[in-house]
């Protein structure tokens, strides 16, 4: 049989779908080095609009957002590992009971509902019962809607992992706990890193919930950035850009390693 | 006679509608290797797994020493269990995997690298402690399973298919050095397995079970020379089941009728009548005579090395396979000869469907 590479137009097909995806985030990338002001016109190599991202008159705006949203993506996605660890060995090792499809399905809600809709609903929800918006009802939101993307990867690592091994624990005196600490938990290792990752950036990235729901005042990187394109793109939004893109490559890679790793040594 | 060390009362198993197990019991001495044989889906493996604690037992009693330990969570039981797989812990050394039993007991960390060490002595591995297991080859996985299995120092000792993932040659050797590690700690085997060859060379005693039910229980010889019903017949080493016509019963003898006309009198269990039977004879048991019993034609002769196997068949067709010596013998029948072949006395058995 031929390799994908021989079917007609595969070439074409190829370079059409590169250039969709990766030529703006290649021109943001490129201009964020311009020396110029303009953001189309190339005034040679400079790192001006990094140090203005830093010392410029916006950076304290920006350090502030930066704050939050790091720390509430830490948060988010610590809680929302948890919460999908505890899911995924229920789900993977429970066996069968009342309402596994319907848990499923809930699990993943937040993959299927349109964005804007949950926006809408949560900020609905935290008026109706009187919480004001700000710093926790963005993470309380983030927590929410990282717990499917921490779920899958973890959920897939445990599904690999032959339930013999907790028998065999349980068997050599272990007692449930034990099994779990000393047996499972280092096997899905893998998997919550990398469901911890995922959650991390997905949270970071965040723009249309958050918006919703941050209250007055309140920034989130995402959301300080939209702020400042409002009133003009200037340089120093694509420097930052810039920087987020080569932490989320930097996190999904790592991501990726870390779950190819551990497949290897589970033979 | 001592009480049983394992002492399965009327055990069921069922998974909603389905039933596993319907009723098993069986008593297990002390220091016995005892084999559940069967084809897969018997049960066997349910059985086990239900005496290891990783199954509920949907009704009945599993008593060790006289303790029911049926409801007894498996980290309670005195057993330990060698996986099909092994599931060695991946993550931990071999002599962590050794003595991951002896921590979880409370053992202290000096005392218990000492016995795994002595563990890992037995089974001729101490060089590779150190190594995680994904470093050894199968046959050293095997053999870390079972020392992890072993130095906590159970009662009863639980083989799952061990040796079914190993080569024909190791699992040959391995059925040796685990017959002989169970003569030398005394420990009670209870080993599972579908490959009759391994229950017949290691057992004390065979539980056949087909279908969740135990068939027959016997030692190794009482299994393949009187199996009690067609299945054993069947289902352990290669036999001729004959259909047959019991034409009558007297003194323990009955006279047969096989198909093709010709009669033969055989020795008849309590509970065989007149009426159809099957005949079961070992292909081995049967050699070529002059004026023998029976007559058949010859359709191949089939080279094994050592033996020979004539296919032949009787009047009417019914065929009768024959297994003879490679001895350097000049007279070998050519397909399409008439041969007379004798049954061996006592070598016919005749079988309850």
């Amino acid at each position: 049989m031929k390799g994908v590479r021989h079917y007609p137009g595969f070439l074409a097909m190829t370079i059409g779908c590169l250039v969709v995806l990766y030529a703006p985030l290649i021109v943001v990338t490129v201009y964020s080095f311009n020396g110029s002001t303009s953001i189309t016109q190339w005034g040679g190599f400079s790192w001006r609009w990094y140090a203005d991202v830093f010392t410029g008159p916006e950076a304290p705006r920006f350090a502030a957002a930066a704050w939050n949203s790091l720390t509430i993506a830490v948060l988010a996605a610590t809680a929302a590992t948890a919460i999908a660890t505890a899911a995924a060995v229920a789900m993977v090792r429970g066996g069968r009971f009342r309402g596994k499809s319907a848990t499923f399905a809930l699990i993943n809600l937040p993959l299927m509902v349109p964005e804007i809709v949950t926006a809408v609903a949560t900020l609905i929800f935290f008026s109706a019962i009187g919480l004001t918006t700000g710093y926790l009802t963005i993470l309380i939101a983030h927590v929410t809607f990282c717990i499917p993307f921490a779920y899958l990867p973890i959920a897939a690592r445990l599904e690999g992992i032959e339930s013999s091994y907790e028998q065999a624990a349980r068997d050599l005196y272990a007692t449930r706990a034990q099994a779990f600490r000393l047996i499972l938990l280092p096997l899905m290792a893998p998997g919550i890193i990398s469901g911890f990752l995922l959650a991390f950036i997905i949270s970071l990235d965040d723009f249309i919930i958050t918006n919703f729901v941050k209250g007055a005042g309140m920034e989130t990187l995402p959301t300080a950035i939209f702020g400042s394109v409002k009133q003009g793109i200037k340089p120093n939004i694509m420097a930052i850009s810039t920087m987020m893109l080569a932490v989320s490559v930097l996190f999904v890679t790592l991501s990726y390693f870390i779950n190819r790793s551990g497949q290897k040594t589970r033979a | 006679m001592n009480a049983p060390t394992v002492d399965i009362r009327n055990a069921v198993k069922r998974y909603g509608t389905v039933t596993a197990l319907h009723g098993v019991s069986l008593s297990i001495a002390d220091n016995e290797f005892f084999t559940l044989l069967g084809p897969s889906g018997c049960g066997k493996t349910t059985l086990l797994r239900m005496i290891a604690g990783f199954e509920d037992v949907t009704e009945g009693e599993i008593l060790l020493f006289g303790k029911d330990i049926a409801r007894l969570e498996p980290n309670h039981r005195p057993v330990n269990t060698v996986f099909q797989h092994y599931a060695l812990f991946p993550h931990m050394s071999v002599i962590d995997n050794v003595a991951f039993g002896l921590k979880m007991k409370g053992m202290a960390l000096a005392e218990r690298r000492a016995r795994a060490g002595k563990m890992l002595e037995m089974v001729h591995l101490s060089a590779f402690a150190d190594r995680l297991p994904a470093q050894l080859s199968g046959g050293q996985q095997q053999r870390v399973a079972l020392a992890r299995a072993l130095a906590p120092d159970p009662k009863v000792l639980l083989l799952d298919e061990p040796l079914s993932a190993l080569d024909l040659k190791l699992r040959q050797a391995m059925r040796v050095e685990l017959k002989q590690l169970q003569e030398e700690t005394g420990i009670t085997f209870i080993f599972v397995t579908h490959d009759q060859e391994e229950a017949l060379t290691m057992s004390d005693r065979i539980a056949v079970m087909s279908a969740g039910h135990v068939q027959q229980v016997g030692s190794p010889r009482d299994i393949y020379e009187a199996p009690v019903n067609r299945f054993v017949a069947d289902f352990i080493g290669e036999t001729n089941l004959v259909p047959v016509t019991v034409e009558a019963v007297a003194d323990g003898r009955a006279t047969v009728l096989l198909p093709g006309g010709h009669r033969m009198s055989c020795a008849a269990d309590a509970g065989i009548g007149p009426g159809a039977h099957h005949l079961s004879v070992r292909p081995e048991r049967m050699n070529l005579g002059t004026t023998g019993d029976l007559e058949a034609v010859v359709e191949r002769v089939v080279y094994l090395g050592t033996d020979l196997q004539l296919h032949t068949h009787l009047d009417g067709g019914q065929p009768l396979h024959v297994r003879l010596q490679n001895s350097a013998r000049a007279d070998l029948p050519a397909p399409g000869a008439r041969v007379a072949l004798q049954i061996e006395e006592g070598a016919a058995r005749l079988l309850v469907d």
